[in-house]
């Protein structure tokens, strides 16, 4: 069997369209997964003991557990509790909570980085510790974890084709469904497989090089 | 709501064994393809550094499900032959994990430090006597941790295999129970969760008693604990 250039040509919009998709997904998980992950990373540090055991075992549950299996569970389950999501709405959410819990674990490297000295000189200057959060910690930790959130992104783009689970038709969904149609496998997902290496592969050369610049 | 409850454990532990099959076999191929590949990248010869360099990249750049997908559907299109499922899953988890274990074994060899390397030279050790008596002992204590994420990482990803039809745990909850108990989906799923959770907790546990071996075999004390648990975000990529 050799490669079918005709036949290339033909599922090429359809992986394109898939692209999207997966893109849509990766962009839209991020900003949950860094929004959530930040609340998460502050719970973790709250002075109420009930509160920080309670989001450690959450952030633990979620990272010792099978995305795929969360996915099923959220697919399944919320529309029980009358959420009604759409595929790729509860596709986000389910990213956007797994990879909270990493970029959680991000923030809270990134917040101990910043020397005790700026906690002193904030207390030193009474500033209520709304202003110790948003003018002197923050404004540091931030720009240190920004390459982690970058691997974070990375690493769900590279896990978005698990969506097609839930039937949602991205990259890899897309790919399938052209290749089950004429039972040609070898060209749709050999063309979904490169996508993925020219973005990725481009990102995380990029993503070293922040590294470098920001010395984390 | 729990009437169904021992049912349910029993149809789900069946899935147990082909979980913890594809784990294992995935961690021993995952092992072994890091060592091969983390040494090939600090080979002296380009050539072997190229094709080490190359392995892992590609791995790590695409997408585990495409991989998995390629393998098991579009591989015997091209090839004539078909692995079984459990065989193409373990194939999969471990050349995947070991593109990202061969830079784990990489820097871990790189932190050894320069003296150790020259002390070997000095006792006049040939290069592989170097590797196997004096850098790998010390390099694994750097190993261990970080191996013991990516095991984790390794077991939630054979979850994947369901999807090409292995009988784990996933697929026996998704495929077996879920469509006969529609009414009781979350109790499934969340006995599903908590049964990759205790498997992940033993292989931290293994993870743990292995590091104290590791430091004690180099006359070091045991990593912190509470730092072993701080599992990265599937590593650098």
């Amino acid at each position: 069997m050799v490669w079918d250039w005709e036949f290339t040509g033909r599922v090429v919009p359809d992986v394109l369209r898939g692209l999207l998709v997966t893109f849509e997904a990766t962009v839209l998980g991020s900003v949950v997964a860094f929004a959530l992950g930040l609340l998460l990373a502050l719970l973790r540090r709250s002075p109420i003991r009930a509160v920080s055991r309670a989001t450690w075992l959450f952030i633990e549950f979620v990272r010792s557990t099978p995305l795929l299996v969360q996915l099923y569970f959220l697919f399944n389950v919320l529309p029980g509790i009358g959420l009604r999501f759409s595929s790729l709405a509860t596709g986000v959410l389910g990213l956007g909570v797994h990879y909270a819990c990493y970029a959680a674990e991000v923030y809270r490297a990134g917040i101990e980085g910043v020397p005790r000295g700026q906690w002193d000189a904030a207390t030193a200057l009474s500033l209520p510790s709304r202003r110790v959060w948003t003018s002197v910690v923050l404004p540091q930790a931030i720009p240190r974890v920004l390459p982690a959130l970058g691997n974070c992104t990375i690493s769900m783009f590279k896990e978005t084709p698990l969506l097609l689970a839930i039937g949602v038709l991205d990259l890899v969904g897309a790919a399938q469904e052209a290749g089950s149609d004429a039972y040609r496998y070898v060209e749709p997902l050999t063309l979904a497989g490169i996508c993925f290496l020219l973005l990725s592969y481009p990102a995380s050369v990029l993503v070293r090089r922040v590294e470098r610049r920001v010395g984390a | 709501m729990f009437d169904n409850l021992g049912h349910f454990l029993r149809v789900l532990l069946q899935g147990v064994p082909a979980t913890v099959v594809a784990t294992l076999g995935g961690i021993v191929l995952c092992v072994v393809l890091s060592l091969v590949a983390g040494l090939g990248m600090l080979s002296p010869r380009r050539w072997v550094r190229v094709i080490a360099r190359t392995y892992v990249e590609v791995w790590r750049g695409t997408s585990e499900v495409v991989q998995l997908f390629w393998i098991f559907f579009a591989l015997p299109l091209l090839v004539g032959f078909e692995l079984l499922p459990l065989w193409a899953g373990i194939l999969v988890l471990g050349l995947n994990h070991g593109a990202y274990g061969g830079e784990i074994v990489r820097g871990a060899v790189q932190a050894v430090p320069r003296e150790q390397h020259e002390c070997a030279i000095a006792l006049s050790f040939s290069r592989a006597q170097r590797m196997w008596r004096v850098i790998l002992p010390q390099a694994v204590v750097e190993m261990v941790p970080p191996f013991g994420n990516l095991f984790i990482q390794l077991l939630k990803s054979s979850a994947l295999l369901s999807l090409i039809f292995v009988h784990d745990i996933t697929y026996q909850g998704r495929d077996v129970l879920e469509p006969n108990f529609t009414g009781q989906t979350a109790l499934i799923y969340v006995l599903m969760l908590v049964m990759y959770l205790v498997l992940a907790v033993l292989i931290t546990v293994v993870v743990r008693a292995l590091e104290r071996r590791a430091a004690a075999g180099v006359g070091r004390r045991p990593v912190e604990p509470g730092k072993a648990l701080g599992r990265g975000a599937d590593g650098a990529v």
